[in-house]
């Protein structure tokens, strides 16, 4: 009975609070509302979604966006000192390429999302295959670190969330 | 105390100004447009943020009354950003990047921008 009520209770609740975020106000009434698109959405899009993502880990997830949070601070500093203060000719940017060890599409996702966030990179593109995920980065002289931090920072820790 | 909020707002606001300042100013002057992508991925993103977060404390604590769909505009932002400059890269590298320039795979398959998939994806 539940299951058919709710049969994706996080994406409920998260309607329920983005609801919350567009009207930005705390009523009853809201509530109500709110409450009702969490309920009706999930209900008609189920076709959409077959395979939905386990997440078994929520604390990880908050510790992961602490940590991502942190990181997005601190790359918007390396990069602007990097464009104001760097001369053209001393930037040295590579590609780089990260083996992946992640096999779910959302785990993927969210890192090449984080990737692209994060210190100095960006994702491009993935393999065929989806075994390998392609990183450019603006200025490094360590390549080889760069990939090492990428595996250890976050991919070690997506792989926990979502496998 | 009003003033110390008022400086806090402020102090938001420039570094934000700063940041988007700076982000802007790397699409004039970085050369390639793989460098530039690094420019508006991250140093707009604290730009936009710091925006947003002296939009809630002036609501909060000038206005007194709670605001907080400025976490909304953030989350959205830090969902869409990424996507974007996959589509700016991806579409780059289809029209001007050749494949060996990049790093290889050290695998059957290459990148997806240049090469197929397998036909019989991978077992699970």
């Amino acid at each position: 009975m539940l299951k058919r009520l709710a049969p994706h209770p996080l994406l409920s609740l998260t309607l329920v609070l983005v609801w919350f975020g567009l009207v930005n106000k705390f009523t009853l009434g809201n509530l109500i509302l709110g409450g009702f698109l969490g309920l009706v959405i999930p209900m008609v899009t189920a076709a959409y979604w077959p395979n939905r993502p386990g997440v078994s880990r929520p604390f990880k997830v908050i510790e992961y966006a602490l940590i991502v949070l942190w990181d997005i601070c601190k790359a918007n500093v390396e990069v602007a000192l990097i464009i104001l203060f760097k001369p053209n000719a001393k930037i040295r940017s590579h590609w780089i390429n990260v083996p992946l060890e992640l096999t779910s599409a959302e785990a993927i996702t969210t890192l090449a999302g984080t990737i692209t966030l994060t210190p100095g990179t960006v994702s491009a593109t993935l393999a065929a295959d989806g075994g390998n995920i392609l990183v450019h980065c603006l200025h490094t002289d360590d390549p080889d670190g760069v990939r090492d931090d990428i595996k250890s920072r976050y991919e070690r820790r997506l792989k926990e969330i979502f496998e | 105390m009003d003033q110390l909020i008022e400086i806090g707002i402020t102090f938001f606001l420039v570094v934000s100004g700063i940041f988007g300042l700076a982000g802007s100013f790397g699409l004039v002057k970085l050369r390639e447009t793989m460098q530039r992508l690094h420019g508006p991925t991250k140093a707009t993103t604290l730009g936009v943020g710091g925006v947003l977060i002296a939009s809630m404390l002036y609501f909060g604590l000038v206005k007194g009354t709670l605001s907080f769909h400025e976490l909304l505009i953030t989350l959205f932002l830090l969902l869409t950003a990424p996507i974007t400059a996959n589509f700016i890269a991806k579409t780059y590298m289809a029209r001007h990047v050749k494949v060996d320039d990049l790093p290889g795979t050290d695998r059957r398959c290459g990148w997806s921008v240049y090469d197929d998939p397998p036909q019989q994806p991978p077992a699970e």
